[in-house]
């Protein structure tokens, strides 16, 4: 009996059209784009200026503030301008631009052989230090700093480390594929992650939707015994991490706390792989693997990419944008965000870039809400989103925060299953936006 | 040139499932015993069922298009529903001019006045036949004989329900003694008096496995409604077996069967969460109970699914315990 | 039975009354009663305690009722009220979809509120109106409505009692309450966008570029320049229109004024329209 989360869940195609294609280099292009702000929290603080050379792998810009996170360069080149460029939002964000060199000269003391080092060398607290150097943000997409995470806060204590290998959104492979092909790399990162968290047993939860994956890490398991692979049932989203707790541990988040209330930290599996290369390589965070994919794309394939590179470039090595491509989305079909052009530049937690034709992805005309309540049988948080949307077009936000409404991990299994094709997820978005809102100003 | 590309929140794909889709498998479900009333009251099943859909359909177009100044929505399917479902209520010789009556009241009063789709508060069919019931006493209780009315066009022979005679005669040894209750196989198959859709107990359990397998409906509120009918006539029958019928009986009587799956079962006018589903069945069963035994009407389905109805959004508002909810 | 409820009514009444200041039910009979909470207070009722409590006018002033209202209320209390000058709600934005085309396709519920947080609009400038109506949608005295040519709210001044409720609805800050003017005319500078000019105006041709043009021409010292965007103070302006003309791109917008009869403003052509006459 496959473990699972009991409550919601819907169970979408998956898609993996892209689960069998290997991890693809992918060549750089000319000019670079990288966001000053890559991960959640405040941007970075540039440390180059115009007509500098850079190395790969060079310190650029600086995380000051509390969550933050160090960017650094992703390619050998010459500083071409530190500007404003407009990012997945639409609006527009700092960035510095660099001109490709083509000969790559990496920066000092960053190892770039590929052999597997399993010894785990550094202190638990070198760990955290080399992480926060290597600028690591969670790749699952949220891209907190990994280093804020992993600073268990006073009183707390951590019991389990979960690695996050569900990849529940359909179309994306990135995750799988980095399980297949550097399994080992991963045991050792989590291990790694262990060591600094001082937790003495780890699971790593995967879909069962990658059978090569399992059997991949589980032979692994014999080697890491403390690791445990856990085969989880396919169902969205699997991959959340209070689901994810509640299906391996059986431990349920209280409401509004974070995962550490029940002594359990989450972490993504290209997470543990970035932090192998930063504390056994002294690599630091300049790429990961994008998927990038689509019904009509000629090539979908998953690349090993540089931060910084302008999806226009992927998607042209992926065989082109399809003619009839409709809506461009960064991440998967259920939680991605659809991004305004093709020219936005990579950044550390775009895992996924999606195309879709008109024919999957147009709206349509939403009917009258008919009361059938799936949208409240699949909210894996227990809520009743027919209900908070009431609430929310007759503008009663109190009403809407006493129902939980900031509860909503805005994962989309409402309105993916609504048959009336109603807006519950904008209208619950706007809900939030109001409620955290009205929550600022009474706290001031 | 750049493309302009769609700009929306995600998730950005659907599910296939839709309003009609739903709507299509309620139809389907109700086709078994369609059919079978057809073959059971002949012609006159036919006339009212027909009657009943098109008027449904018609009175929803033109309210919607002149009335409110809407675009009409009969695309839906919703209103051939309700057609369908008061059909189901009313006997096969209403006359024709009554069940139009019946599709107006239905589709105005009990969808319309609300504000359409989704809206109403009381199940429209079980409103317009309540409504056709206190105005029209004599022709909605007329009950033809099934088969043997079936050849017949006009003057159809009549003959009461098995609830009636027993309301009638006081007792259930009474009761059985008239000889005129049907044994319990007609009672399954549909062989006695009754409205035209609620006669034949084993066609619409067809229909109602499909919908159950199509998740369309889900087995909370007919298994409580049914189970608290059977358990409160049963606790009676058991103090005095004489004077109160067996659970099954009353299982296959009067239109529980369709009342408990496909009336209480409405989307729109029952509780969302499943513990307000079983709230709202074991009601309706209560009620149901209380009516047939002890009120006036010999029948009380339709009354208690209403009643329950008007309760439905206060039962609404104890939700379930959500994820992550700390016990105070 | 009748009378035994009536008498209990009775006494439960006198029992649970209320002592009230007369003077509030006299000064909210004077108020228009929309409750559109201009005035900072929830409702109409609630602005009349506020003035019998403080017994001061200080700070309290009821837009829609406007100077005739409160003269009266000041009458009432026997205070002294003073004179405000007539105001209107102006939106500060001419991205129309000519001035600036769509560049997506938007699809999702009509509200600024949600649109401005999923993305920086259709036309590609974050600080530009969204054109989906929360700003219609909150005003109470139906004195603003969209133009479905333009995708921008229109103010219809002779309704407009300049309450601020759209003010506070739109997002982006676009709706500012300025002076209606001598003879309601009034010049303000039609743009938000505080980027670099080049970057404003890759987006819309009516974009103000922070070139400096209007300040140095202004002989009052009127405007100034932030962040690459002019403003012009509604208290010092003295309606000269000198500024208009010398705008590279026209985004300076005058109201109410007679058509000057100059050749350089040549009206066939121009498709910016910044003269607007109601």
């Amino acid at each position: 009996m496959l473990k699972t989360f009991p409550r919601g869940g819907v169970h979408p195609d998956d898609c993996k059209i892209s689960a069998n294609s290997p991890i693809n280099v992918a060549p750089l292009p000319n000019k670079v784009f990288v966001m000053l702000n890559q991960s959640a929290g405040a941007p970075a603080i540039p440390l180059v200026k115009k007509g500098d050379q850079v190395k790969t792998g060079q310190l650029i810009a600086k995380g000051e503030a509390f969550i933050s996170a160090n960017v650094h360069s992703p390619v050998t080149g010459i500083v071409d301008k530190i500007d404003q460029i407009t990012d997945a939002t639409g609006y527009k964000h700092q960035s510095i631009i660099i001109n490709v060199e083509s000969q790559e000269i990496w920066e000092d003391g960053i190892d770039t052989t590929t052999d597997l080092l399993t010894d785990v060398k550094a202190t638990p607290q070198e760990i955290i230090e080399k992480i926060k150097n290597a600028g690591i943000v969670g790749l699952g997409g949220a891209a907190f700093p990994t280093h804020v995470k992993l600073t268990i806060p006073q009183g707390k204590v951590a019991e389990y480390l979960l690695i996050n290998g569900a990849e529940c959104e359909p179309y994306l492979t990135c995750d799988h594929r980095l399980m297949v092909e550097k399994s080992e790399e991963i045991m050792v990162g989590i291990t790694i992650i262990m060591k600094a968290l001082g937790v003495k047993k780890a699971f790593i939860g995967i879909e069962n939707n990658k059978p090569d994956a399992i059997k991949q890490l589980t032979s692994l398991t014999q080697k890491y015994s403390n690791i445990e692979v856990v085969p989880l049932k396919k169902k969205y989203p699997q991959g959340a991490e209070k689901q994810l707790i509640k299906a391996i541990t059986g431990r349920e988040v209280p409401s509004g706390k974070l995962p550490i209330e029940v002594g359990c930290v989450v972490q993504n599996v290209a997470t543990a792989k970035a932090i192998y290369d930063a504390v056994q390589k002294n690599k630091p965070l300049i790429e990961r693997v994008v998927t990038i994919t689509g019904p009509n794309l000629s090539n979908p394939s998953n690349f090993l990419t540089r931060i910084g590179v302008p999806i226009n470039h992927l998607i042209e090595l992926a065989g082109g944008l399809p003619e009839d491509t409709a809506k461009l989305i960064s991440g998967g079909p259920m939680m991605g965000k659809a991004l305004p052009n093709t020219e936005i530049p990579l950044t550390k937690g775009m895992g996924g870039i999606l195309l879709l034709p008109e024919k999957l992805s147009k709206r349509i005309e939403p009917y009258p809400c008919i009361r059938c309540g799936r949208c409240a049988h699949a909210c894996p948080m227990g809520l009743e989103p027919f209900y908070l949307e009431k609430l929310i077009i007759k503008e009663r936000w109190e009403e809407a925060e006493k129902h939980w409404i900031m509860d909503c991990m805005e994962c989309g299994s409402c309105q993916y299953t609504c048959p009336a094709k109603r807006p519950l997820l904008d209208y619950i978005r706007l809900g939030k936006n109001k409620v955290s809102a009205i929550i600022r100003s009474r706290k001031n | 040139m750049d493309k302009k590309f769609i700009i929306s929140g995600s998730p950005h794909i659907y599910a296939k499932d839709n309003v009609q889709r739903i709507m299509l498998d309620v139809i389907i479900a109700l086709l078994p015993a369609t059919l079978g009333s057809f073959y059971l009251f002949g012609f006159g099943a036919v006339r009212v069922f027909f009657v009943s859909v098109v008027s449904c359909l018609i009175f929803e177009y033109l309210i919607q298009k002149f009335l409110l100044k809407q675009k009409p929505t009969i695309n839906d399917l919703s209103a051939i529903v309700t057609g369908m479902l008061l059909a189901f209520n009313v006997p096969s010789n209403l006359p024709t001019w009554v069940v139009i009556i019946g599709s107006l009241i239905a589709i105005g009063i009990g969808k319309m006045v609300f504000g359409g789709l989704g809206q109403n508060l009381f199940n429209p069919a079980l409103v317009s036949r309540v409504f056709l019931l206190i105005s029209f006493p004599v022709y909605m209780t007329s009950w033809p004989k099934p088969i043997e009315s079936a050849r017949q066009l006009t003057d159809v022979v009549t003959g009461p329900t098995p609830l009636g005679i027993l309301k009638e005669t006081g007792s259930f040894a009474a009761a059985t003694q008239t000889g005129e209750l049907p044994s319990y196989t007609n009672m399954m198959l549909g062989n006695m008096g009754g409205s035209i859709g609620e006669v034949s107990a084993i066609l619409l359990l067809i229909g109602a496995i499909y919908l159950l397998y199509r998740k369309v409906i889900t087995l909370h509120i007919p298994l409580a409604y049914i189970l608290s009918v059977m358990i409160f006539t049963g606790i009676f029958w058991l103090i005095d077996p004489t004077k109160y019928a067996d659970p099954l009986f009353h299982l296959l009587t009067g239109g529980l069967i369709l009342g408990a799956f496909f009336m209480a079962t409405d989307m729109v006018t029952s509780p969302t969460s499943y513990k307000g589903q079983i709230i709202f069945g074991i009601g309706c069963g209560l009620l149901t109970g209380l009516i047939r035994l002890f009120g006036a009407y010999p029948e009380g389905v339709s009354f208690s699914i209403l009643i329950m109805n008007a309760f439905v959004p206060l039962i609404d508002r104890i939700s379930n315990k959500h994820f992550g909810e700390v016990k105070a | 039975m009748a009378a035994i409820f009536a008498a209990i009514i009775y006494l439960v009444d006198k029992q649970f009354h209320v002592e009230e200041d007369p003077r509030i039910d006299l000064i909210a009979d004077k108020l228009p009663g929309a409750n559109c909470g201009g005035c900072g207070y929830a409702g109409c009722r609630n602005f009349a305690e506020a003035i019998v409590k403080n017994n001061s006018l200080d700070n309290l002033f009821c837009a829609p009722g406007g100077n005739k209202t409160m003269a009266e209320i000041a009458q009432l209390m026997n205070l002294a009220s003073e004179e405000k000058k007539p105001q209107v709600a102006v939106v500060r934005c001419n991205g129309t979809n000519e001035n600036c085309p769509p560049k997506h396709d938007y699809e999702g519920i009509e509200s600024c509120g949600f649109a401005n947080f999923l993305f920086a609009g259709d036309g590609g400038c974050a600080y530009g109106c969204l054109g989906l109506g929360d700003c219609v949608a909150t005003c109470k005295f139906d004195a603003m409505y969209m133009d479905p040519i333009t995708g921008l709210p229109v103010v219809i001044e002779d309704n407009c009692t300049a309450c601020g409720t759209c003010v506070k609805a739109c997002p982006r800050n676009i709706i500012e309450i300025r002076n209606k003017g001598p003879k309601n005319r009034r010049i303000y500078v039609a743009c938000m966008n505080k980027e670099k000019g080049v970057y404003a105006k890759a987006n819309c041709s009516v974009a103000c570029i922070g070139c400096n043009a209007c300040v140095k021409e202004c002989k009052f010292d009127a405007i100034k320049i932030e962040s690459f965007l002019a403003y012009i103070d509604y208290q010092k302006c003295t309606l000269c229109r000198k500024c208009v003309p010398v705008c590279p791109t026209n985004c300076i917008v005058e109201v109410n004024f007679p058509v000057k009869k100059e050749a350089n403003i040549d009206l066939a052509n121009d498709s910016t329209q910044n003269i607007v006459n109601n």
